[in-house]
């Protein structure tokens, strides 16, 4: 698989081990630069280059009055619940620097922390730490590569990725995808929603103490995990879900399999609410914790549970639904107060209301292609090239040059367990995409952060933090 | 892929002489309709995907940029998705700054796109109407190197501080490592 | 052996042996899960694939408390000072295991931002290839650290033995 970049002219300018030359004359000191808080200008940080890489260079937390970004830091930008101090003693604050190797940041998420005394006055996350260019890989990859690609984004909920894509590239081409392939999407898709989560109350209940959660948790997913693993082959980052359909059909003797599920981590569920839903340690460290009022979740744009558990009742399988979700039957949780009990009211009732989707699935299941007959965007059978000349020549072309894409532009979303998981995908025609662009919905969480986290004491964050299910790989790609 | 123009009808369709106006198309769904009507330079498309969301895109100019999504904020897109960014190359403008928007009361998805060109790429910011828009106009600078002015805090947000370039740009390179095969003298 | 190379007294190599099985049965590792694998390695330590019969369960987040470093998942360039400086604070002796494609050669991200492989920071002992690898495939990883551990295959100068 050859990678030939975009356009050769320019090299890739990846920074080197020499310490960056200063500026013309280097008499810019530390106070000076910080002034002009512009844009970051390379080469006026200190000589010492290798000591300080770790430091937070352009990301510092300025004193209070030069800080240009503290309205919305503060969260005062957006109707809030923040209670401005009156007194502001400098001397008092210290800024603590949380991650990006932490135990509870979920990934490498750096948080500053400016603390008075316990409690938090001002909070910058700095993002970028698993960054992977994944945007400019997925054009350098055809159609039916890139699932590959965006699958690693969010990786507790890979098959959604896919699907998010799939649904794109289809939206392009302009095929019709069969029934069955639509509901396998959603049977597989829905099962990974359940294990998203189950892997979020594992995170969840051992960042609040209750240790034995975390292996509650992974031990119910196995049972899906081995369900993945014996229908697409891997147990995460399955690259199942492509333009045209699914990879291969469900093997024989799946429905017992869910049948397993639905024992496991039905009496998993009911386990885990007697465990925490009145135990008095686990209501005091979530009740009120982390407020996200509606009108920050919307002008930030976070979507999903966690907006959802402040009241916003808005879920794209109901309102713009998609692969044949509207034949199921489902409700949606809400919750009220927007804290983080709230969230994880939400969370565990989603995952009965999946188990709902996927028993609907199971029962009508329709007979039919697991994807669609062009021969086109799908590869033929195996045996069928052996026999046919015309199936070996689309075989050939669809795995080395791959389908072209009529040119155009989509924007197509699908509701991942975090939220609006879209994908803007542009394309001229080529086999490869001209640019994709991934909306992640960890992204605008993060970015609200500050909004939950303000006025909160320090162990509040780390509760609050796993309560929202950040990933990532999904904020960075 | 079907694409329905409700905008501004192409000249040579009309018998009426080049001086006189055009008479505009609005677009046919009411909310639009009325957002349209103070806005006679905007574009408006719209197409039905096969699944999901219509999609009504509307094309801005820079200078209206602001103007515009503050009256498309008042007509009940509340909610902000997504700020993002195409570079087109060989096209005048070269790039496209693509906001989405959505409205839940509606349930209607908004697309506003402007072109921004490549020897004088900056546009304005729209964070002061959607707090949301901050990390996302950060991140284009960062991999495209669009400035957004009005923003509060633009700095490099996925790349390190010191990186020099905006790689999602078409003409910087991916980036490989060419593969080397033990023995071989010469790289592929 | 390089143990009996430098070592030739009976008594000095058994107790070279004996140090080096109470260093491989209580290695605790650093919690250094970046992507996708840390999800993997979550799943090694948990009960199914027990991790802790191997006496690992205990992941520390302090670097000085840990001897092995388990860098899981795709190492991008702004991370790439923060590895090398978990790993200059752990104490000797440490080892190494890098897990995954993308933390062994970079993976299928032969991009401008990841490090190809984090032997370009640290040294690495193992490389456990896969995309996520199992966790069998990562406890023979571990396994086999054990392996070369015990047969002195890996001796960095502590200053003691």
């Amino acid at each position: 698989m050859s990678d030939t970049p975009n356009n050769t002219e320019g090299d890739a300018q990846a920074p080197t081990l020499e310490p960056p030359t200063g500026s013309a004359d280097g008499s810019l000191d530390a106070a000076e630069r910080r002034r002009v808080h512009d844009i970051w200008v390379a080469g006026t940080e200190e000589p010492d280059w290798i000591a300080n890489a770790t430091d937070e260079g352009a990301q510092e937390l300025l004193p209070r009055d030069m800080d240009p970004a503290l309205q919305i830091q503060r969260g005062i930008a957006v109707d809030d619940d923040f209670v401005d101090e009156p007194i502001v003693v400098e001397d008092e604050r210290q800024i603590l620097n949380m991650g990006p190797q932490h135990p509870a940041t979920h990934g490498v998420l750096r948080l500053h922390l400016e603390l008075d005394g316990e409690t938090i006055r001002r909070v910058k996350p700095i993002i970028g730490y698993l960054h992977t260019g994944m945007e400019k890989t997925a054009e350098n990859l055809t159609y039916m590569q890139g699932g590959t690609n965006v699958t690693r984004m969010d990786y507790l909920s890979p098959l959604n990725n896919e699907l998010c894509y799939a649904l794109a590239v289809e939206q392009l081409l302009g095929v019709e995808i069969p029934p069955r392939a639509q509901a396998i999407r959603i049977l597989m898709t829905e099962l990974n929603r359940i294990a998203s989560h189950l892997i979020w109350v594992a995170t969840f209940g051992m960042d609040i103490g209750a240790l034995s959660m975390m292996i509650y948790g992974f031990r119910d997913r196995e049972a899906i995990l081995a369900f993945f693993e014996k229908v697409t082959g891997l147990r995460m980052n399955h690259n199942y879900i492509r333009p045209g359909g699914v990879a291969a059909d469900l093997p024989e003797g799946w429905e017992e399999d869910i049948d397993g599920i639905f024992d496991i981590v039905g009496s998993g569920l009911d386990d885990y609410v007697d465990l925490l839903n009145r135990n008095p340690i686990f209501l005091d460290r979530t009740r009120g914790v982390g407020v996200l009022t509606p009108e920050e979740a919307q002008a930030y744009g976070v979507t999903g549970p966690a907006a959802r558990a402040s009241g916003v009742n808005f879920d794209l399988r109901k309102a713009f639904p998609y692969s044949g979700i509207e034949q199921y039957e489902f409700d949606v949780p809400l919750g009220k107060h927007g804290d983080t009990l709230d969230r994880y009211l939400v969370r565990m009732e989603e995952m009965r209301q999946s188990l709902r989707i996927v028993q609907q699935v199971l029962e009508t299941m329709p007979p039919g292609d697991y994807r669609t007959d062009d021969r086109k965007v799908t590869p033929p059978p195996r045996k069928r090239i052996d026999e046919s000349m015309e199936a070996l020549i689309h075989h050939f072309k669809l795995f080395t040059e791959g389908f072209k894409a009529p040119a155009g532009e989509v924007y197509q979303a699908v509701e991942s367990p975090r939220g609006e998981l879209g994908m803007h995908l542009v394309s001229k025609g080529g086999s490869k995409p001209w640019r994709l662009h991934a909306r992640t919905p960890s992204f605008a969480i993060v970015q609200a952060l500050p909004v939950m986290l303000t006025d909160q004491i320090v162990p509040d964050v780390i509760a609050t933090l796993a309560s929202l299910d950040p990933v990532l790989g999904d904020v960075d790609r | 892929m079907t694409e329905e123009t409700t905008a501004q009808e192409e000249p040579q369709e009309t018998d009426e002489a080049a001086e006189e106006t055009i008479p505009r198309v609005l677009p046919d769904d009411p909310i639009l309709a009325r957002l349209a009507e103070p806005f006679p330079n905007v574009v408006f498309t719209s197409f039905e995907p096969l699944a999901g969301a219509r999609q009504d895109t509307a094309i801005v100019s820079r200078g209206e940029l602001i103007a515009f999504v503050e009256a498309v904020k008042d007509a009940g897109f509340e909610t902000f998705i997504d700020v993002c960014s195409v570079d087109h190359l060989n096209r005048k403008p070269r790039y496209d700054v693509v906001i989405n928007l959505l409205s839940m009361q509606h349930t209607k998805r908004l697309i506003v796109k402007v072109g921004v060109p490549g020897d004088d790429p900056t546009v304005q910011s729209i964070s002061p109407i959607y707090a949301g828009a901050n990390f996302y106009e950060r991140e284009v600078w960062d991999l495209m190197g669009i400035v957004f002015e009005g923003h509060p805090d633009l700095t490099r947000i996925v790349l390190p501080d010191e990186w020099e370039g905006h790689p999602l740009r078409k003409d910087y390179s991916v980036g490989s490592v060419p593969v080397q095969f033990k023995g071989s003298h010469k790289s592929s | 052996m390089a143990g009996e190379v430098h070592n030739p007294n009976f008594l000095l190599t058994t107790l070279d042996k004996g140090v080096s099985w109470t260093r491989t049965r209580s290695m605790w590792p650093a919690t250094f899960g970046l992507a996708c694998c840390a999800i993997e390695m979550m799943a090694t330590g948990a009960a199914h694939h027990d991790l802790a019969r191997f006496g690992m369960e205990v992941f520390r987040a302090s670097p000085r408390q840990a001897d092995l470093m388990v860098v899981a998942g795709r190492l991008s360039q702004k991370m790439a000072p923060v590895l090398r400086q978990v790993y200059d604070q752990m104490a000797e002796p440490k080892w190494v295991i890098s897990m995954g494609a993308c933390a062994s050669t970079g993976g299928m991200f032969n991009n401008y931002a990841l490090v190809q492989g984090v032997d370009e920071i640290v040294p690495v002992d193992v490389y456990v290839p896969g995309c996520p690898p199992g966790p069998q495939s990562l406890m023979h990883g571990i396994l086999t650290l054990q392996d070369k551990i015990m047969a002195g295959e890996i001796r960095r100068s502590t200053g003691l033995l």
